[in-house]
């Protein structure tokens, strides 16, 4: 969010008057940027709110959340709920929620990765029978409910004994069950102009060739986008853990989350804070790094946040 | 064998080129299905199967333990004798029908502020999107039941301005201002996608209208609108099909319980209690299946709708 540069905007237009064809003077440019700024950083303001505020709580102590004192900044700041936070819950240490979270979110982009490159690479430049038909079932499960496999799903694993493994949470990523990166990965490719597969069936090369070396490196933009996403909605994930996992060692950090709600409940304010600022911590890591990279993603392929 | 007649007729390529083009076209059948197996195992193994089953067990009562017990309709029309039921389905339409509209429109004022060449247009654009990134989690979740609780900087913020409604997570009436406010927040991934659209559309269209003295509220419903509506369309059926399956944050915020008063029982929630902690799994089995009928129903009315107002470039109007 520190980076402010627009590359898009070059300096020889911004002395264009582009919009309006009648030119204005400068004066009344400048009180009209003025007020483009005024507006876009009040609301700036509100959305970064809940942001700030749970920041700012969650170096406050307990007292003076929610107290009397509703300015953001405290006289008493200190780390003490991190320490907290950091002791973990239910006997299990909150280092080992973030290892789980790591394991399910790494193992979530590998598979994802691995699996729906593969697939797209199939919708994308192979002509095979029952393509259309089986791209068109791709595309309806996006938009299908998928409370509506749980149920079977579970069943499933629990008859096979897989019910507290990561299994069930990662199987379906390794099956690209998320349609929604395939789809993307097949946007992407459709667009690799078609003579590269052309040229490289007449020197002979059959179709992994042709996936791993000319096809993978050119979907290096796609992939990236796939591997952020993946990461971010595994590592916020919450039904799927809550639905397939018992033991508090296995637990990821939103299941920890809310184990903690549980059994402090309000009375420890302060380091549930501290502990949803950890747990959102990577993913606002990862968006400071990324950003240009996930809002791109977003605007051209209509990527859900 | 069977091809030999079409070979004979297509007298330009000749035959071995032909062989070789069916034998390619055999090769590229297996191919295909190789490379999709990882997709098809899946969709059979997770997708298909497992809907076929949930069919199966919405007719049947099912704990779990023990096997399935047919019913027919049973479950079907219980359903509409559970209050808890129908409290779950006024919950979720009421959050669809005024949540979406109003994330949709803050999405789309702000995307017309910001589709403008000003500088930090970038920052605007990246900030704001950030809730949407998190927006689910339980984290937010956690911040939000503690902003709207009782003397949280809301109701502090509130009573300052001599409104005294004092926590909106405990307030039965409250409850869903608190979550419509929670996905409006969220408004920055269909105003991304919204930018993306609004830079698709020629100035020349606006430049031609203010010369012939239109306004901007002529502009917006005569150029902004129509050009713009495929990617409103989008965003209102994918915001409209989510906005269904909100489950993290009620869950979080109502302590797994869909209360105070049951006015944050929604629909996904409703599903899980009855599922996973009451075990009947052929009743959630039941509620799964009219969530997607409903979600099939609402998708395809606004596929049909959509010839009337969504104008896709190149459309002869």
């Amino acid at each position: 969010m520190t980076t402010m540069a627009t590359p898009t905007q070059s300096a020889p237009d911004a002395s264009a008057p582009v919009y309006n064809p009648k030119s204005e003077s400068a004066g009344a440019k400048r009180a009209k940027s003025l007020a483009f700024h005024a507006v876009a950083l009040l609301l700036t303001a509100v959305v970064l709110y809940p942001g700030l505020w749970m920041i700012a709580s969650s170096f406050k102590p307990n007292s003076e959340i929610g107290g009397a004192n509703t300015s953001l900044w405290s006289s008493n700041f200190s780390f003490d709920n991190f320490v907290t936070a950091m002791d973990g819950i239910g006997g299990v240490s909150t280092l080992q929620f973030f290892t789980n979270s790591l394991v399910l979110a790494l193992g979530a982009v590998v598979g994802t990765i691995l699996s729906a490159s593969v697939s797209a690479y199939a919708f994308a430049r192979i002509k095979f029978p029952g393509r259309g038909i089986f791209f068109g079932m791709m595309i309806a499960t996006l938009l299908l409910p998928f409370h509506v496999v749980i149920i079977p799903q579970y069943i499933i694993f629990q008859q096979l004994g897989l019910v507290d493994t990561y299994i069930p949470l990662l199987i379906g990523k390794f099956l690209a069950a998320d349609a929604f990166f395939v789809f993307l990965m097949v946007q992407f490719m459709r667009n690799l102009p078609a003579e590269l597969d052309e040229a490289a069936r007449i020197d002979g090369a059959g179709h992994v060739r042709i996936f791993t070396s000319i096809m993978l490196p050119l979907m290096k933009p796609a992939l990236i986008s796939t591997s952020i996403f993946s990461f971010i909605w595994s590592w916020n994930d919450f039904l799927g853990p809550l639905l397939y996992l018992n033991t508090p060692e296995k637990y990821p950090l939103p299941l920890a989350l809310r184990l903690f709600v549980d059994q402090t409940q309000s009375s420890d304010y302060g380091a549930m804070i501290a502990m949803s600022v950890l747990a959102l911590l990577p993913v606002l890591i990862f968006f400071l790094i990324f950003q240009r990279y996930i809002v791109e993603g977003v605007s051209t392929q209509g990527l859900k946040g | 064998m069977t091809q030999s007649p079409t070979l004979s007729r297509r007298s330009t390529t000749s035959a071995p080129a032909q062989l070789r083009k069916s034998k390619q076209r055999g090769a590229d059948a297996r191919a295909g299905y190789t490379f999709l197996l990882p997709w098809l195992l899946g969709f059979i193994a997770l997708t298909v199967g497992p809907m076929i089953s949930s069919l199966y067990l919405s007719f049947t009562n099912y704990n779990l333990f023990e096997p399935p017990k047919w019913i027919g309709l049973d479950n079907y029309t219980t359903l509409f004798q559970d209050e808890r039921f129908l409290q779950s389905v006024g919950v979720t339409v009421g959050y669809v029908v005024f949540g979406t509209p109003l994330k949709l429109a803050a999405a789309l004022a702000v995307a017309m502020l910001l589709n403008s060449k000003r500088r930090g247009q970038g920052f605007y654009r990246s900030a704001f999107y950030a809730p949407s990134l998190i927006g689910a989690s339980v984290s937010i979740a956690i911040v939000w039941k503690a902003m709207f609780g009782d003397s949280g900087p809301v109701d502090q913020g509130l009573s300052f301005f001599g409104i005294n409604l004092g926590g909106w997570v405990g307030n039965p009436s409250m409850t869903m201002p608190m979550f419509i406010l929670l996905t409006v927040w969220q408004f920055g991934a269909p105003m991304v996608i919204f930018l993306a659209g609004l830079k698709q559309i020629p100035n020349e269209l606006y430049e031609a209208a203010s010369m012939d003295g239109a306004g901007p509220v002529r502009k917006f419903f005569n150029i902004t609108w129509p050009m713009l509506s495929p990617v409103i369309f989008f965003n209102l059926l994918m915001e409209t099909i989510h906005a269904f399956q909100i489950f993290a944050s009620a869950y979080i915020i109502s302590n797994g319980e869909g209360g105070p008063a049951g006015s944050t029982l929604f629909y996904t929630l409703y599903l899980y209690l009855r599922g996973f902690s009451d075990f009947r799994m052929g009743y959630a089995s039941a509620m799964a299946w009219l969530l997607v009928i409903v979600v099939g129903i609402i998708t395809l009315i606004f596929f049909r709708t959509s010839k009337s107002w969504v104008h896709y470039s190149g459309d002869a109007k």
